[in-house]
């Protein structure tokens, strides 16, 4: 996954609080078979509606979510994650996050920043007084600018870490390669093997 | 230093571990099919990364495969079934497709070729990998994007479980499976009981069950919300394994069983947990709810959930009974089925198959119940033939069917109309599990075979007084 230190890029005020995974994408589009192209799946429902946020071109090419407290809640899909991102998104900003929600997108490269639900209201304030209008997410120093406001937000050591490296769950495991090397040079020669008789 | 069994073939795979961080497990076994797959060999594609282990990698095509002959009518389970193909193509995966030999459930294929072997890892993107456990294997299901982190390193990092102890003591009385056992530990610790625990099946009531049957009750482990089922393999295990093809053969079986006869759970080993189970008073079992801890001996009455502890349990009783369509103070006996189904993971083997067929041999299925019988895999259902099995369901009017998932689940067209009820042999009872709407009660396959025949949920000892009232035809 590619590391991830600074972004920039039009903030998309999404006032909806309680956004489930089902509602990020609904469970029709699951019986695909990719990692990829899902952007038409984002929001399915609610793009439906002409005065949805996203269907305004202002904000259309947006790539961070501004959102309600709890986003992320029910199904634990890991679609809602790729959705979310084939579309463009590279940050979520909310007050809260679920925690399966919080942790698939860590996984997969989506920052989920958590900001003081007072920051959000000013930003979500921001960005419809002036539609279209670029914010700045920093993963080093943990700020988010938008116009003349600058928010601190939180994200786990771990995570950030993570995402300022690139490096997803395998790439982690593949740094020890040469553990699991010597390991396989230790197993026993009776273990079975699937291709053979 | 003591241990139990789960933690000695836990520890026997660690390949790091470090302060604060989970343990990175090896994974000697990992099972593949169409369902779970796809976005997992997408994700290795989009990265540019490769199989590491094709050879302890095996995909079997089994959710979505229609168990009558012909090609695949759905276009999202042809979708699953072609794009698995091309991904075992692209990536050099062995694959048992549809129309082969070897073809049916991934958690029958890999024990009957004698893949599953004790010591073991074993992972699958299905939660049923529990089965495995049955060989003193740590088996455990596992999502889509940890199939791809063991696809690409055959590692996972894992956060360490607790341990349960499940011993059952005592002589299963006749009539009385392996079924009846697992129903009735589910229904004693819950759905959630085994949350975070790897289960432990211990006493002289396993060690009495074949091979298959100890399958059976692995296999349900997961539906007390458990990680895994384990039973320490013994003589049986070994003799089950020994000579199928991928077990260990010459120097290799000898050095094998020698390390295999040490994993047991240590005498003084602590377990976090115990519970204690009767066998000799166990009776069958059967589900009247929509989750498989909602279960009571077949004697028993549909339960009246007023008289449940608390208000939660209460509330999802009622509705639960309202999915159903029962009432409180019906006898399970007198409940009607439309439907009955033998198969799946659970109990889709070849001594399944045998005792239902013992049941039904010369008999008819009631009127207006349709019975399935869909064999676990394409060999099973070979050996059924070769012993003539399936001439005796469909003299009885029963289905005979090729190997799949099929009415477990519901994805190929197997299915139960809205408002019809099944009995059968499957793992899962919730709600639309066998078809929009559909009523399951969970039973064993001799339950199932009995239910067939008198058309409301029975058990072989019903079926005596029906046949001194000389109240089916074909009876003696
Ligand atoms: S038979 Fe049922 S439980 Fe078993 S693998 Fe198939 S769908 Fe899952």
């Amino acid at each position: 996954m590619d590391a991830f230190t600074t972004h920039t890029g039009i903030g998309v005020p999404l006032r909806r609080s309680n956004v489930d995974t089902d509602q990020i994408i609904p469970a029709v589009y699951l019986k695909r078979v990719t990692r990829t192209g899902f952007e038409d799946g984002l929001f399915a429902a609610w793009r439906k509606d002409e005065t949805f946020i996203l269907n305004n071109p202002s904000y259309a090419a947006g790539s961070v979510l501004v959102a309600g407290s709890d986003f992320g809640t029910g199904s634990s899909r890991e679609h809602a994650v790729w959705a979310l991102m084939n579309y463009g998104f590279r940050v979520v900003l909310s007050s809260r996050f679920a925690d399966i929600f919080r942790g698939n997108s860590g996984k997969q490269g989506l920052l989920t920043a958590q900001l003081a639900q007072d920051d959000i209201e000013l930003i979500w304030k921001y960005l419809e007084n002036e539609p279209g209008s670029a914010v700045t997410v920093d993963l080093v120093s943990r700020t988010v600018t938008a116009g003349d406001i600058v928010a601190p937000f939180e994200v786990d050591d771990y995570t950030r870490w993570r995402l300022l490296e690139g490096l997803d769950d395998i790439s982690l495991t593949l740094r020890h390669e040469q553990d699991v090397t010597e390991f396989e040079s230790r197993r026993p020669a009776y273990k079975p093997s699937t291709t053979v008789a | 230093m003591s241990g139990t069994l789960a933690e000695k073939v836990w520890d026997a795979h660690v390949v790091r571990r470090a302060e604060g961080e989970p343990d990175l497990l090896y994974i000697d076994l990992h099972l593949i099919h169409e369902v779970t797959s796809p976005q997992a060999f997408d994700g290795l594609r989009l990265a540019g990364r490769t199989v590491r282990r094709p050879d302890l990698t095996l995909a079997t095509e089994d959710h979505n495969v229609p168990t009558t002959p012909g090609p695949i009518t759905d276009l999202v389970s042809k979708t699953q079934v072609d794009t698995l193909r091309r991904n075992c193509e692209e990536f050099g995966v062995r694959l048992f497709p549809m129309g082969h030999a070897e073809q049916g459930i991934v958690h029958v294929v890999g024990p009957q070729r004698g893949l599953s072997q004790p010591g073991m890892t074993i992972v699958c993107g299905d939660s049923h990998t529990s089965t495995h456990g049955a060989f003193g294997a740590l088996a455990f299901g596992i999502g889509t994007s940890e199939v791809e982190h063991v696809l690409a390193t055959q590692t996972l990092p894992l956060k360490p479980f607790k341990t349960m102890a499940i011993n059952v003591e005592g002589e299963l009385q006749p009539g009385v499976t392996a079924k009846d056992i697992t129903l009735a530990v589910i229904a004693k610790i819950g759905t959630g009981g085994g949350q975070g625990y790897v289960l432990e099946y211990r006493g002289s009531a396993i060690r009495a069950l074949s091979m298959e049957a100890r399958m059976t009750v692995c296999n349900m482990s997961i539906e007390a919300g458990a990680r895994a089922g384990m039973i320490a393999p013994d003589q049986t295990t070994f003799d089950y394994l020994k000579g199928r093809e991928n077990a260990p053969q010459g120097a290799d079986w000898d050095e094998a069983v020698a390390a295999w006869q040490h994993l047991c759970s240590d005498d003084d080993a602590v377990f976090d947990a115990e519970v204690d189970l009767n066998a000799t008073t166990l009776t069958p079992f059967v589900t009247w709810g929509t989750n498989p801890g909602q279960g009571l001996p077949l004697g028993e009455s549909v339960p009246d959930p007023e008289t449940m502890g608390d208000d939660n349990e209460k509330a999802a009783a009622q509705h639960a009974l309202d999915y159903m369509g029962l009432t409180a103070g019906t006898p399970l006996r007198e409940i009607r089925v439309d439907t009955v189904f033998v198969g799946s993971c659970t109990n889709g083997r070849i001594e399944d198959l045998r005792a239902a067929a013992d049941i039904v041999k010369g008999h008819k299925v009631a009127d207006g119940v349709r019975m399935l019988v869909v064999p676990g895999s394409a060999r099973v259902r070979l050996q059924a033939e070769e012993e003539g099995l399936d001439k005796v369901f469909t003299a009885a009017g029963a289905e005979w069917r090729l190997a799949g998932c099929s009415m477990c689940l519901g994805m190929n067209p197997d299915q139960l109309a809205p408002g019809e009820r099944s009995a059968s042999t499957s793992n899962r009872n919730f709600e639309g599990r066998q078809g929009k709407g559909g009523r399951t009660h969970l039973v064993s396959p001799l339950v199932a075979a009995a239910t067939a025949l008198r058309g409301t949920l029975s058990s072989p000892a019903d079926l005596v007084d029906l046949v001194d009232a000389g109240a089916f035809e074909g009876s003696k």
